[in-house]
């Protein structure tokens, strides 16, 4: 429905909502969601304001396929300064609610302030109300959607809350939707906690309408949908065995970070990989592994439904873990299990599970008890302070820390602070893995060498979503690289990163880039938004959006020194696998990437940049 | 010459029954043999044989018919998949 033009504004101190129109020259500038949604953000807030402060800001936004019979248009973003980070935050997730925010006729939902006392926000089209939340305030994000829903008799509301990790102020909190999608990383959900704002209710039934062209907005997306369909990936792969399908290709590559990224490659990979969802279990005769799904208006359909084995140590006498409920993606199995040597798929599940259920992203948290289990390990934290042992490889500890976590209990209170503030407090920081306080995702970046960069100039801290050269240098999408080389991975990474600004600012998902390229997004945008998308304007859309959040971040204290690796992965090389030998070449490529970029060597865009942007 | 080779995804129906549980069947070959030889002789269709990795190394197509396999290697072979 391209943009519906109107933007919520919550006032949580005043305890009001009031509609506004869009600002549509900012939209033609910077589309929608990621783009648009921080420019509103960065334009109202104090970069150098605390996260956790009432002044900070938070944004529920969509794009303007959002909603729409594009494929996968069910995309929203939350956008803020992250609790973890202190950066520009922008978390995406999928699911149904974001459709929901369009058919009620919400472009975004904009929250400012703090509510004296827990609340919810309720929509029902136009109507917007905070409600009191007294009642769901120490709740699960699952308890709380089902109350909603109880609430106001209606099983289709779309439901967004954070769970008891938000409240407790669990540092690396989600924002978790329909159960079991989440805005997953850099501690939104923590923001959204210290708002006293539980969850954000949407009915909508308004419906799409408002698309530029319907004419030509139906042949593009059929069109996409076809491309998506007839690629081997998208229709195929993805599908049949999810992004878990990944875990053995990292792990033969040597790029599967493992103990803390002591070592490239996990022993039990095999165990834990998307192969092993779909073997009967020798204890019950039954898959892990259900079905796939997927989010509105997909049809890649990429998600995991699984089911526990009943028998399993953490769920022994616990029906509510029993049922089909989601994961395990690639990312949770990588961290719950090769970061920590865990390789027990079931809990690995169930410390997943425990992780939806009360909103917290598994990769910082499985990072953070990699990290205290090497710590453990040193003989720097004791069994005594833990709460138990906690080697490297220990099944029982991750369920048992998964379960303090979220309940803010004795040592999971401090697994809450993520990896680095942890590290830090032992006097041992070297030992995070992450950049800018956010922990690594699933690939060592000493076996695909453009990972590092991507990493460290990522602007929300140490992320796989904001360039994904591993598309590039281990997939061969769209042309293969050498892995280990460093040769040209600075305009691999700008490149990627620019592109995946754009669909992050469009509504649909990153995963269609696996078949789409821009020249499959934009006759959808172009047909769908007034405004003349070109691929020219698309082009620099993203780049300028990529500049903007940079200059957040610069504003808000943020040097090129923040463009960084730990020294493990700079000093210390790879023991197996094809990098064996090598270590991260991030200082080569870095003066490389800010060239590129158009900055000057401190990492800050030229005046010649910012004029060519818009900026 | 021994080599393992490893089918991954849908390719693991190739292999047999004993050998699904770990993706791997030890195969013994005649020296020199080619990726391209070992995938045309264990019959894999050559479109689910999009990413080949020997030691963990990619092969690009234009060498897979070339580029002799070496005692104790190990060949993986998957079909065209992401993840992210």
């Amino acid at each position: 429905m391209g943009w519906t033009r109107k933007v919520l504004r919550v006032d949580l101190t005043k305890g009001t909502c009031k509609s506004e129109p869009l600002n549509m020259q900012w939209a033609q500038e910077y589309l929608g969601q990621r783009g648009l949604a921080t420019k509103y953000f960065v334009e109202e807030v104090d970069p150098k304001v605390d996260p956790l402060a009432p002044a900070n800001k938070l944004i529920m936004a969509t794009g303007p396929l959002t909603g729409t019979m594009a494929s996968t248009g069910g995309r929203y973003s939350v956008i803020t300064k992250g609790a973890l980070t202190g950066a520009i935050a922008c978390s995406n997730s999928g699911g149904y609610f974001g459709a929901e925010m369009k058919f009620a006729g919400w472009d975004m939902v904009i929250f400012e302030g703090k509510s004296p006392k827990p609340v919810y926000l309720s929509i029902q089209d136009d109507n917007a109300e905070l409600r009191d939340a007294a009642h769901l305030w120490g709740k699960t994000v699952w308890q709380t959607e089902e109350i909603i829903k109880k609430t106001h008799q209606d099983t289709q509301i779309r439901v967004a809350s954070i769970g008891r990790a938000g409240e407790n102020g669990v540092m690396y909190a989600c924002v978790v939707n329909d159960l079991h999608r989440a805005a997953g990383r850099s501690g939104v959900g923590t923001v959204m906690g210290s708002k006293n704002l539980k969850a954000v209710a949407i009915r909508g039934t308004k419906g799409a309408g408002g698309i530029r062209d319907g004419k030509a907005f139906m042949q593009a997306t059929v069109a996409a949908k076809k491309v998506l369909a007839d690629n081997a990936v998208t229709g195929q792969g993805l599908p049949t065995y999810g992004t878990q399908v990944l875990m053995n290709v990292i792990n033969e590559m040597g790029a599967l970070p493992t103990r803390n990224h002591r070592d490239v490659q996990f022993e039990d990979a095999r165990k834990i990989s998307g192969e092993a969802m779909h073997e009967k279990r020798p204890t019950d005769g039954k898959a892990q592994l259900v079905t796939n799904a997927a989010c509105f208006g997909c049809t890649i359909a990429c998600g995991r439904i699984s089911k526990m084995d009943e028998g399993h140590f953490s769920v022994v006498n616990k029906p509510e873990y029993w049922g089909a409920s989601g994961g395990l993606e690639y990312e949770a199995a990588w961290a719950l299990g090769a970061a920590n040597g865990v390789g027990d798929l079931e809990a690995l599940q169930y410390a997943n599970l425990i992780c939806n259920e009360d909103g917290y992203d598994p990769i910082t948290f499985g990072a953070t008890v990699g990290a205290a289990m090497e710590l453990y390990d040193l003989g720097i934290l004791t069994k005594e302070q833990i709460g138990m042992e906690a080697p490297f490889g220990s099944a029982q500890a991750l369920v048992k820390l998964s379960e303090m976590t979220a309940k803010g209990e004795g040592f999971g209170k401090e697994l809450g602070l993520g990896s680095a503030r942890l590290c830090a407090k032992y006097g041992k920081p070297e030992l995070s893995m992450g950049v800018k306080k956010q922990e690594f995702p699933a690939y060592d970046s000493r076996g695909i060498q453009g990972m590092g960069l991507a990493y460290a100039t990522s602007n929300r801290g140490a992320c796989h979503l904001r360039g994904y050269t591993v598309a590039s240098e281990v997939l061969g999408i769209p042309v293969k690289t050498d892995p280990l080389v460093t040769e040209g991975k600075a305009d691999l990474v700008k490149a990627f990163q620019d592109a995946t600004s754009v669909f992050d600012s469009a509504g649909v998902c990153v995963f269609t880039t696996f078949a789409w390229t821009m020249a499959d997004l934009q006759p959808q945008l172009d047909a769908a938004c007034e405004g003349g998308w070109s691929m020219e304007k698309l082009t620099l859309l993203g780049e300028r959006v990529w500049n903007m959040e940079r200059l957040f971040n610069n504003a808000a204290g943020f040097t090129a020194k923040d463009d960084d690796l730990p020294p493990r992965l700079k000093t210390e090389p790879a023991k197996t696998g094809p990098a064996k030998g090598k270590v991260n070449g991030i200082d080569v490529m870095r003066p490389e990437y800010y060239k590129a970029r158009g900055w000057d060597d401190k990492g800050v865009p030229t005046k010649e940049t910012l004029s060519r942007l818009g900026l | 010459m021994k080599v393992t080779l490893k089918l991954y995804a849908m390719l693991s129906d190739y292999l047999p029954d004993a050998a699904r549980k770990s993706n791997a069947l030890e195969l013994e070959l005649d020296a020199g043999t080619t990726p391209a030889q070992l995938i045309a002789g264990q019959n894999l269709p050559l479109k689910l044989c999009h990413l080949v990795l020997v030691d963990g190394v990619f092969i690009p197509p234009a060498t897979r018919a070339t580029r002799p396999l070496v005692d104790g290697e190990t060949l993986a072979i998957w079909p065209p998949i992401a993840g992210g």
